[in-house]
């Protein structure tokens, strides 16, 4: 009853491998919002995409009845609020519980994903440090498992931290199986290997994530360029 | 009714006189007129309570409230305004989408702007210049969105009529800049360039509840030429 008159005109500009895109596509299907996705080519950006963020000209872009959201987890948390009573809710009620929400969803943009890019960009003695505090990151994030006990970030559901992370998970585990790297193992961050088993299983959850083996191709391609050595290069190792 | 004389005991603030994140939570705190008692934190060396409070990252500004403890200025700003959201005024829109546009202009400010005020405050020759140029770019972009951005443009403040989320998240950062500008003899703000956020910005120094908690000009400028002194000879014997 409430659904398509309520949903209004629903476009996501994105990419397929992007997980900031994920995370957007995460929360779409959850909350069961219908929409229209737009792929962007990155290398010859859209008049589209250039009007509706023009201070950033990136991507994901939610565009709601003609309005454009801009920001991955900004993006989440207005799809919460202008569906708030379409369930599932991604976050508490709580003003505590969401402040502690939106840490944990701010430690892993502003922490964990930088020193996964790291891992992944980098080589020998920058990259063990990267691989160290990602490591260390993702312990933090074991320890709040550990700490409530709960399945999910969110408690019994889905909620905001486990789509910020959840968008990251196919990257965090493609930039393992490319780099040859382990960063969740399941002897140390047992819970946190369960969740991520766990909620990409999930139902409407499985449908957003990315293509594995096409990410992989992606990603092996990018290493690639980055450790072969540029040509003509005169310069000593170090 | 109103546990006003609960609320003062059970609000503590840990915090710094010169933190320009601390101070946002002040304004905050100000605006609400919540009282609150201040501790003020050397850093050096990290008292237990900061310890205990924020073990994630160590950093001021920490809220305590009724035993518990929010970090992240802008997430504690968000906590002040739902924990008190029945205390006039409301520092963020009810709307979603203007709800996501405050979001993004602070997200903006601590992404690209933030980052850029702390390159002028540690840098020397070249590169100070390079970050003083982009600091503007960064308040060019803040002053094209006062002119010509539906949500702000016309109004007294960001938030409209009355200071809001973006203001905060802003405003936290002008006496700091000020004194920047006064300890390293550069202009970040323009009043010919920016005659806006000029406008704003003497706006938001005299508004009621802003005044009262702005840090001494004075003492500003000191802390800052006396840090960079010992930058400028930390990497001098480096």
């Amino acid at each position: 009853m409430e659904g398509c008159a309520q949903e209004g005109q629903v476009k996501l500009l994105g990419v397929d491998y992007s997980p900031f895109v994920v995370r957007v596509r995460i929360a779409l299907s959850l909350k069961g919002i219908h929409y229209e996705f737009i792929e962007e080519d990155i290398q010859n950006k859209s008049e589209l995409l250039l009007q509706s963020n023009p201070v950033h000209k990136k991507i994901p872009v939610l565009i709601h009845n003609g309005k454009p959201v801009c920001e991955s987890m900004i993006i989440v948390q207005y799809i919460e609020e202008a569906w708030d009573n379409k369930a599932p809710n991604l976050m508490p009620k709580d003003p505590y519980d969401r402040a502690i929400a939106r840490f944990w969803a701010a430690f892993i943009d502003d922490k964990l994903l930088p020193s996964t890019l790291r891992t992944f960009k980098g080589q020998g003695e920058e990259q063990q440090k990267a691989v160290e505090e990602s490591v260390a990151n993702l312990l933090l994030l074991e320890e709040v498992l550990q700490s409530t006990g709960k399945a999910y970030f969110g408690g019994d559901e889905i909620g905001l931290v486990d789509i910020a992370l959840g968008g990251l998970l196919v990257t965090i585990q493609t930039v393992e199986k490319v780099t040859n790297i382990v960063l969740t193992d399941t002897q140390k961050m047992p819970l946190l290997c369960a969740w991520a088993d766990k909620f990409c299983k999930a139902h409407k959850v499985k449908e957003a994530l990315p293509d594995r083996a096409k990410f992989f191709e992606l990603m092996s391609a990018r290493r690639a360029k980055l450790t072969s050595p540029p040509a003509g290069n005169l310069k000593g190792g170090g | 009714m109103e546990t006003c004389a609960e609320d003062e005991v059970q609000v503590k603030l840990l915090g710094g006189s010169t933190s320009p994140f601390v101070l946002r939570v002040r304004i905050a705190l100000a605006l609400k007129g919540i009282h609150y008692e201040f501790i003020e934190e050397t850093m050096r060396p990290k008292s237990d309570l900061l310890l205990q409070s924020n073990p994630v990252h160590k950093k001021i500004p920490v809220l305590i409230h009724n035993g518990k403890p929010v970090c992240e200025s802008m997430i504690i700003v968000q906590y002040i305004e739902e924990a008190w959201d029945n205390k006039a005024p409301n520092l963020i829109p009810k709307d979603p989408h203007d709800r996501a546009i405050a979001r993004f202009w602070a997200a903006f400010i601590d992404d690209k702007l933030g980052p850029c005020i702390r390159g002028v405050f540690r840098g020397v020759g070249d590169e100070k210049q390079k970050q003083v140029e982009e600091s503007v770019a960064n308040f060019l972009v803040l002053e094209e969105a006062l002119r010509t951005n539906p949500c702000f443009s016309g109004k007294l403040y960001f938030g409209g009529d009355e200071i809001g989320f973006v203001d905060i998240a802003l405003g936290g950062w002008l006496a700091f800049v000020k004194a920047l500008e006064k300890g390293t003899d550069s202009v970040l703000i323009d009043a010919e360039k920016m005659p806006l956020l000029s406008a704003w910005m003497d706006r938001f120094c005299e508004a009621d509840g802003v005044k009262e908690v702005m840090p001494d000009p004075v003492k500003l400028v000191e802390f800052i030429c006396a840090t960079r002194v010992k930058f400028a000879s930390l990497a001098a014997a480096n």
